[in-house]
């Protein structure tokens, strides 16, 4: 049973990766939508290892199901041809750069985090279960309660700003 | 039991990747995808630090809150695409260089 728990693991793990280098490999946009959604749900899967349910269905309504579509409708409400459809990639000097910058990244992030020790949160052989739900959600009407309600105006603020600049149709006369 | 450092791998290779895709696409909507990976990949962190935090489960509160923002931003910045493609007639960074039009 613990072995079976480890190889989900390790495939939400292997979902989430190859699901981001095909975002990086593809060169057609909605076909990288694909596999932004594969990343999504790996890492929605990801979350549930950590004992965050509640993280997780969240991440799959509010990325899956909302970011992704709004970007899926951007992609086609800004095409209007398709002639630079061909045309994602940058000159052949910056793409050498991306690699150098990232994995050069990878690997000072890989030597730092396999020499560091983290002896203060090791569970000691207790095996953590997963958070309750109305945890989160007394801290949130507790603790959190000012984040909580700024996130909401924020949000709301945001939403109405971005309607105002989408939907706004003379921009010639503005001044 | 998985190792807890394996979260901070996948972390890391996911941030590392969206990093890649912003500097190497010249397309808008790729550069806000590179983006949405980063916001990921710290949210995963922040997930995995607060599995060892069950009481005041503080990563958890914060992923949500990123969450939150991550969904304004994907909001106004493709609200701000559409404007900037109609404007520019391209889809392309390179040719999104003026600010007054």
């Amino acid at each position: 049973m613990d072995q079976l728990i480890t190889y989900v693991f390790y495939a939400f793990a292997s979902l989430t990766v190859l699901s981001a280098l095909a975002v990086l490999m593809l060169r057609n946009i909605l076909y990288a939508a694909v596999g932004l959604m594969g990343t999504f749900l790996g890492v929605a899967g990801l979350y549930v290892f950590a004992g965050a349910d509640f993280l997780a269905v969240t991440q799959i309504v509010v990325y899956v199901g909302g970011i992704l579509i709004l970007m899926i409708f951007g992609v086609m409400l800004s095409r209007k041809s398709s002639k630079d459809a061909n045309h994602v990639l940058s000159s052949t000097a910056r793409r050498a750069m991306s690699v150098v910058v990232s994995v050069g990244l990878f690997c000072v992030l890989f030597l730092a985090i396999s020499q560091s020790t983290f002896t203060a949160i090791q569970p000691n052989g207790e095996h953590q279960t997963s958070t309750k739900i109305d945890t989160l959600g007394k801290l949130l009407m507790t603790d959190y309660v000012l984040p909580f309600e700024l996130a909401a105006i924020v949000l709301l603020v945001a939403l109405i700003g971005a309607i105002y600049v989408a939907g706004k149709k003379d921009n010639s006369k503005a001044p | 039991m998985i190792p807890f450092e394996h979260y901070l791998y996948i972390s890391a290779a996911l941030f590392c990747i969206g990093l890649a895709v912003i500097i190497s696409k010249r397309d808008v909507i790729f550069v806000l995808m590179g983006i949405e990976l980063i916001l990921n990949a710290g949210n995963l962190n922040l997930i995995a630090f607060s599995k060892y935090d069950p009481v005041l489960i503080q990563g958890q509160a914060m992923a949500l809150f990123v969450i939150v923002i991550a969904a304004c931003e994907a909001a106004v910045a493709l609200a701000l695409v559409l404007k900037a493609v109609n404007h520019f007639n391209s889809s392309n960074l390179d040719d999104i260089d003026k600010l007054q039009g």
